[in-house]
């Protein structure tokens, strides 16, 4: 099987392939010699040219990780024959969305919509986990949306939008 | 001696006092929250009890509820840990109506240190060194403008009955002060049910070094030396050790001797914290005593080996100390890293959420109090320490070594956590030349050891692996090397849930 594989934004080029314990691999056309072991259904003993390596693997905000040497990867594997992958389109005008990295309830909104607002300046402030923080404007720009003061939100909500 | 404590606490600290009963052969009773019927020290404890909603209002805040449970179930003392109830004087003074042992001191001493302002008003009139500031909470922001104004920026607002760094604010300048206000007030006010702020001249960069003493009920008070706990992140330690690297035995005796006076000036019973500001020139002042037990106890336990909670339940049951001053001996040293589910790369944003996998570190050295496990869920509604992993050794150079060491045997999968975080500490040189203060953390910056080409292909051959050992037609492959254990389900289902 032929993957494209995704490691920290770059891309590679995955050939694999096994019988039983015997593993055929290329990565970017290269030859890897591997020997596998699964530990438990997240972990891996992996032997590659005399080295051995423990990965790990995991899901954090919708991100699949593997860990190796205690180093988290964020990685992504497709299939190049399927044609799901979605892609988002980048904004590169320079809006800034800010969204919730985890659930949380809005306490105080300190800007409203249309305001002219500068780098690093307070936009509004969320409770979570019994901390207030304090959500700052990434760059200058024109406060495009805010969310109400007072509401509850998920983790991914769009709180702001700074343009 | 007591038959029956009840531990007014969760997490680790509940599960720590749950230790030392069985220890010491007292029965132990867990209370517990909606949100954690499932927790580690409900499933430890000898008997538990549901006290209400998952908000600590209405559970671990609740005074009524949980002295209900303990009459009902014949407990004679009760625990409190640390934060909820445990620096509460209406508690300790509620558990002495209804005939519950309070484990810690009077409500009395309590109350003047509870009150940051009132403990700062009796420490100056006891001759203990304090910062330039006011004494009073602030009646309005012209007020706290005055005397801002006066003692000069920077200032810092405190919360009158603060902890843990919540309604406390550092303020550069005037126009920040406004705000700043606002904010302590109303984190003190939702963190503490009281919005009393105070205004005290900011001590930049100073060491935060703290005197452990205790004191038994027949006027004994002893220190067991201090704890080193500079390393801080929103005036929360992070990290701390013990001794410190820049007391040496002349420092560690005077700051020693002010902490019992301190704590004798109040009648102070049970184990305390004396916390003081230290600046350069070894000047020390007083910043505010903790009436109970502190998360970073065990780093004292170890180089004094003590069992400071055993010694809290002997105390409580009127024993006197067993040994004097002159007996406490420093032996060896102790760093104890605090491990949150917070990401230290994003704001130490907190980081709820089902813990995939788990593994603990073990060898020699290590002591890992933890009040979780694998499988279950950080709720969102209270802080979010996991576990503190204590590592002991001979000297500081091998208990860094040794605990670099442990951190590389811990996994937690699923959530994020401060682990990276102390691995940048522990192998910073200014941290092993002891070069430390409360801006340590705000200094360090994050690691750029550039892009590790080797490992990122290491981990694009190790997503076709488990892509492959994972998909159904390799599983049906005969192999005796995948057998999935049938626990592993909910984890799958973590998965699907996390990737929605």
């Amino acid at each position: 099987m032929t993957y494209n594989v995704n490691v920290r934004g770059t891309g590679y080029r995955l050939a694999i392939d096994r019988r039983g314990d015997a593993w055929n691999c290329e990565l970017d056309g290269a030859p890897i010699e591997l020997d596998v072991r699964l530990i438990s259904e997240d972990v891996i003993s992996l032997i590659s040219h005399g080295k051995s390596y423990e990965i790990k693997r995991d899901e954090a905000g919708k991100q699949t990780r593997l860990w190796i040497e205690n180093v988290p990867y964020i990685v992504n594997l497709s299939d190049p024959r399927s044609f799901t992958a979605s892609s988002r389109k980048q904004n590169l005008t320079g809006t800034a969305t800010l969204l919730a990295s985890m659930p949380g309830r809005v306490l105080r909104v300190l800007v409203a919509e249309t305001q002219q607002v500068e780098a690093g300046q307070g936009l509004l402030v969320v409770e979570a986990m019994k901390m207030q923080n304090e959500i700052k404007a990434p760059s200058k720009g024109i406060v495009r949306q805010v969310v109400a003061e007072g509401s509850y939100v998920n983790a991914g909500d769009t709180l702001a939008i700074v343009e | 001696m007591f038959r029956k404590i009840l531990i007014a606490n969760r997490g680790e600290i509940a599960v720590r006092v749950i230790r030392a009963c069985r220890e010491m052969g007292i029965a132990s009773v867990a209370v517990y929250s909606d949100a954690d019927r499932a927790s580690l020290h409900v499933r430890m404890a000898a008997e538990a009890f549901s006290i209400g909603a998952s908000a600590a209002a209405e559970s671990y805040l609740n005074i009524e509820k949980i002295l209900s449970v303990a009459k009902r179930r014949g407990a004679d003392a009760v625990h409190p840990g640390y934060g909820f109830l445990s620096e509460n004087a209406d508690f300790a003074e509620a558990c002495a109506n209804a005939g519950v042992r309070f484990i810690g001191p009077s409500p009395y001493a309590m109350r003047i240190m509870g009150s940051k302002t009132r403990a700062r008003q009796h420490m100056e009139a006891s001759g203990v060194p304090c910062a330039p500031g006011n004494s009073q909470p602030l009646a309005s922001f012209e007020e706290a403008a005055g005397i801002a104004n006066g003692i000069g920026y920077p200032v810092m607002l405190k919360a009158a009955a603060g902890g843990g760094g919540k309604g406390m604010r550092l303020v550069h300048a005037a126009e920040e002060l406004k705000s700043a206000l606002e904010t302590a007030r109303s984190e003190a006010e939702r963190a503490f049910g009281n919005g009393e702020v105070y205004v005290e001249k900011a001590i930049l960069n100073p060491r935060h070094i703290e005197i452990q003493i205790f004191a038994d009920e027949h006027g004994n008070t002893i220190y067991l030396g201090e704890r080193e706990c500079s390393i801080q992140r929103r005036h929360q330690k992070v990290l701390e050790e013990a001794p410190s690297p820049f007391v040496d035995a002349q420092l560690r005796k005077r700051m020693g001797e002010v902490a019992v006076q301190a704590a004798a000036s109040v009648g102070y019973t049970n184990a305390g914290t004396v916390e003081f500001l230290v600046d350069k020139n070894k000047n020390f002042y007083f910043l505010e005593m903790n009436t109970r037990l502190q998360v970073e106890h065990p780093v004292t336990e170890l180089v004094t080996g003590l069992d400071l909670v055993h010694m809290q339940i002997h105390a409580a049951a009127n024993e006197r100390l067993s040994f004097m001053q002159e007996d406490v001996k420093i032996r060896g040293h102790a760093i104890e890293c605090r491990i949150y589910a917070e990401d230290p790369d994003n704001n130490y944003f907190p980081s709820p959420g089902v813990i995939t996998s788990m593994q603990e570190p073990s060898g020699p050295g290590i002591r890992m109090d933890s009040g979780v496990y694998e499988g279950w869920t950080v709720p969102a509604d209270y802080d979010p320490l996991l576990a503190k992993l204590a590592v002991y050794g001979e000297s500081r150079e091998q208990v860094i070594a040794r605990c670099l060491r442990a951190l590389d045997e811990i996994f937690v999968g699923g959530i994020q956590t401060n682990i990276s975080l102390f691995r940048r500490i522990l192998r910073d040189s200014a941290f092993r030349d002891g070069e430390i203060d409360t801006g340590f953390l705000d200094r360090l910056v994050p690691e750029h050891s550039g892009p590790n080409v080797e490992k990122e292909k290491l981990a694009a051959i190790a997503v076709g692996v488990f892509h492959l050992l994972n998909s159904k037609s390799s599983r049906s492959l005969p192999n005796s090397n995948e057998s999935f254990p049938s626990s592993a389900a909910w984890k799958r289902s973590a998965r699907i849930e996390s990737m929605q």
